[in-house]
């Protein structure tokens, strides 16, 4: 009894000492979430309907798709402010490959994604060999790939897309037996991880975390995630006729995709660790023989691969291509959904998942206010003022770590 | 105590390094044997940190020799120096903020599972067996942290210390470099760090220390070689000298 307090006393007291020094934003970030849900369901009924919450999902993953390369480069310490021209000229090039030339969608659709790769790279050569600041390499980018998605789309302007499999990249709903399937997978697959991980420490004779708190995790998970997919699979239909409508979107399943795979990426490989690494002291990572320059190179190409990936995903949705395709408030949005959600500009901090956090809280902002008819001035004001919060948040979080680290 | 005939374990010969109009170093000669301490003593500017730095591939030598186990070789990035198992721990620690003590100690050389041989990058991370290791490491040198998972900011200077120091023996390190390992540091601090820089030398491993203190200096080496203006001016058995020898070669008061 005593070994199992004293064992739950070193963890709890070490996640708590975690939390004060390193987390207290993912903390605030998830209560901010929340607080936004009770208030605007509060003003307006309709807020967590499943309707809504659906919209509110897909609305958000576009964007999403662009803020997981966004974190990437945030990890290293780097900014990548071209993602949202990226995903415009990579989208256009798609567009006209599919619609003028004819080329197959999948071949196509590859193709987009190896240039915005492609263009990656050449950033990260900037950045790593020629010592550019990524601000400005990445903001002579957004110029210039602004102007490559102008110069492909031609006097037209605009590109409707007609090929079958473009359009149900986002315009499809994963039938909810599949929806179901996914979830038990990913839940079964989750309890799997956590149990043998536990049990090759127990071999090697480390110490456990309690059970209780592996088992009240475990469950928290699963009901998120179980929970998620059943709102979705709710039939949303509002009108008296016609056929159910209901089923994960496909855009939310590729959303959430990149946010676990980039996640395990970053979090269970050398690669992973030599991001964190190089973004935490990248002196330290050179003089320990990471080769650094590669690690930039490679963070740069897949920000904007990933960034290809989430133009595609906007082409699909509005069904077209045009000049303002990643114009906007894309960047600004993609980037301040990674920092609300808890990535730290400063590098080294941060994971994927804040991605999916910092869309949500953008996306319920924006939807709770079109629900309550706000104009887009009080949108914008009040966007800018929770970016403004999360970044304070994470300099106070800062300085807590710099100040305990010399006591 | 070393023998005058036994072969340095690590040696250099005439190694010079400018930098633009500044001469850091000037023909310069180091040697250091297996299982002892050599304090590597000079006033600021004397060319101490870029000695170790070259040695520890961060610089290159602009002419010079440089000898392991009296093999001679070439040493012109990290790599080839930790590659000959020469460990430097160096002033500023290099050490990653956002990581835990496991990630620290093994930064660069992850253990990896299912590892793809010319695809590195994208192995599995074994932390169970990086933290197995790394644990009992902190023991065998009695090095007290809590937890190995605790991240790097929220340690002490000691403890900072003390890990940067364990990690340069995690790989059958033959040699070990330290910059300055007690300028930051508080007396029980300095202790610890001192002790742990004992094992080294139990170890039979030759450790270079470099520091400005030399009443510390006097109570954990045997030699101290002296670095003046970028020219080694003298050598002192730590035994059969007394400190204000020593002061008088570092400032050139003869």
């Amino acid at each position: 009894m005593t070994k199992f307090l004293n064992n739950s006393k070193v963890w709890v007291s070490g996640y708590i000492h975690s939390i004060e020094s390193s987390d207290l934003s993912s903390f605030a970030v998830f209560g901010g979430l929340v607080i936004i849900g009770i208030i605007f369901q509060i003003a307006n009924r309709n807020f967590l309907t499943p309707l809504n919450l659906a919209n509110l999902m897909a609305q958000i993953s576009a964007i999403g798709i662009l803020s997981v390369g966004i974190v990437l480069v945030l990890l290293i310490g780097e900014i990548d402010l071209s993602v949202g021209a990226v995903s415009g000229a990579t989208a256009a090039i798609l567009a006209v490959l599919a619609t003028t030339y004819r080329v197959p969608s999948l071949l196509a659709i590859l193709i987009a994604i190896l240039v915005g790769f492609l263009i990656g790279v050449s950033h990260g050569y900037f950045v790593a060999k020629i010592h550019v600041p990524s601000f400005i390499v990445t903001l002579a980018g957004l110029l210039v790939w602004q102007g490559v998605q102008l110069l492909v789309l031609g006097n037209t302007g605009t590109i409707n897309l007609r090929d079958p499999l473009i359009i149900s990249i986002a315009n499809t709903l994963i039938p909810p037996w599949l929806g179901w399937l996914i979830a038990i997978v990913a839940v079964l697959v989750v309890i799997y991880s956590t149990f043998r991980g536990r049990r090759r420490r127990e071999q090697a004779g480390l110490s456990l975390q309690p059970m209780s708190m592996v088992v009240s995790r475990l469950l928290l998970i699963s009901l998120g995630i179980l929970i998620g997919v059943g709102i979705m699979n709710i039939d949303r239909n509002r009108l008296a006729q016609g056929e159910p409508i209901q089923g994960v979107p496909s855009a939310v399943l590729i959303f959430i995709g990149f946010v676990v795979v980039f996640d395990i990426i970053t979090r269970y490989t050398v690669f992973g660790r030599h991001i964190y690494t190089v973004g935490g002291n990248i002196e330290a990572a050179r003089r320990a023989s990471i080769n650094v320059d590669s690690v930039r190179i490679w963070v740069f190409a897949l920000c904007s691969a990933i960034a290809a990936c989430g133009g595609i995903v906007f082409a699909s949705r509005l069904i077209a291509v045009n000049y303002g395709s990643g114009g906007g408030d894309v960047l600004l949005n993609a980037i301040a959904a990674a920092v609300i959600g808890g990535t730290s500009l400063f590098g080294g901090r941060g994971s994927t998942w804040s991605a999916l956090l910092g869309a949500l809280i953008i996306g319920s902002i924006n939807n709770g206010m079109d629900l309550l008819s706000f104009p887009s001035s009080v949108k914008y004001i009040v966007t800018g003022l929770v970016l403004l919060l999360a970044v304070i948040l994470d300099s106070i979080s800062r300085e807590q770590r710099k100040r305990a680290g010399k006591a | 105590m070393e023998q005058p005939d036994k072969t340095p374990i690590l040696q250099t010969l005439g190694i010079s390094k400018k930098f633009g109009a500044v001469l850091a170093l000037q023909d310069v000669d180091f040697e250091v044997y297996a299982g002892e301490v050599v304090g590597l003593v000079g006033d600021n500017g004397a060319g101490k940190s870029t000695l170790v730095k070259v040695i520890s591939g961060v610089h290159e030598a602009d002419s010079g020799e440089i000898f392991f186990e009296g093999r001679h070789v070439k040493i012109t990035q990290p790599r080839d120096s930790t590659d000959l198992g020469i460990e430097t721990v160096y002033q500023d620690l290099a050490l990653c903020d956002n990581l835990d003590v496991v990630g620290n100690l093994f930064i660069g050389r992850e253990s990896t599972n299912f590892s793809i041989p010319r695809l590195k990058g994208i192995s599995w991370l074994d932390e169970t067996a990086m933290e197995k290791r790394a644990i009992s490491l902190l023991k065998e040198l009695h090095v007290p942290i809590p937890s190995v998972r605790n991240v790097i900011a929220s340690m002490s200077g000691g403890q900072r210390q003390s890990v940067a120091v364990a990690r340069s023996v995690m790989w059958n390190s033959k040699v070990v470099l330290l910059d300055e390992p007690t300028a930051a540091l508080g007396v029980e601090q300095t202790r610890q760090v001192v002790n742990l820089i004992l094992k080294l030398k139990e170890r039979n491993l030759g450790v270079v220390v470099i520091s400005h203190n030399l009443e510390e200096i006097f109570g954990f080496t045997d030699r101290v070689i002296v670095l003046r203006l970028g020219r080694r001016t003298a050598t002192f058995n730590t035994k059969t000298t007394r400190p204000e020898q020593v002061v008088a070669a570092i400032t050139g008061v003869e």
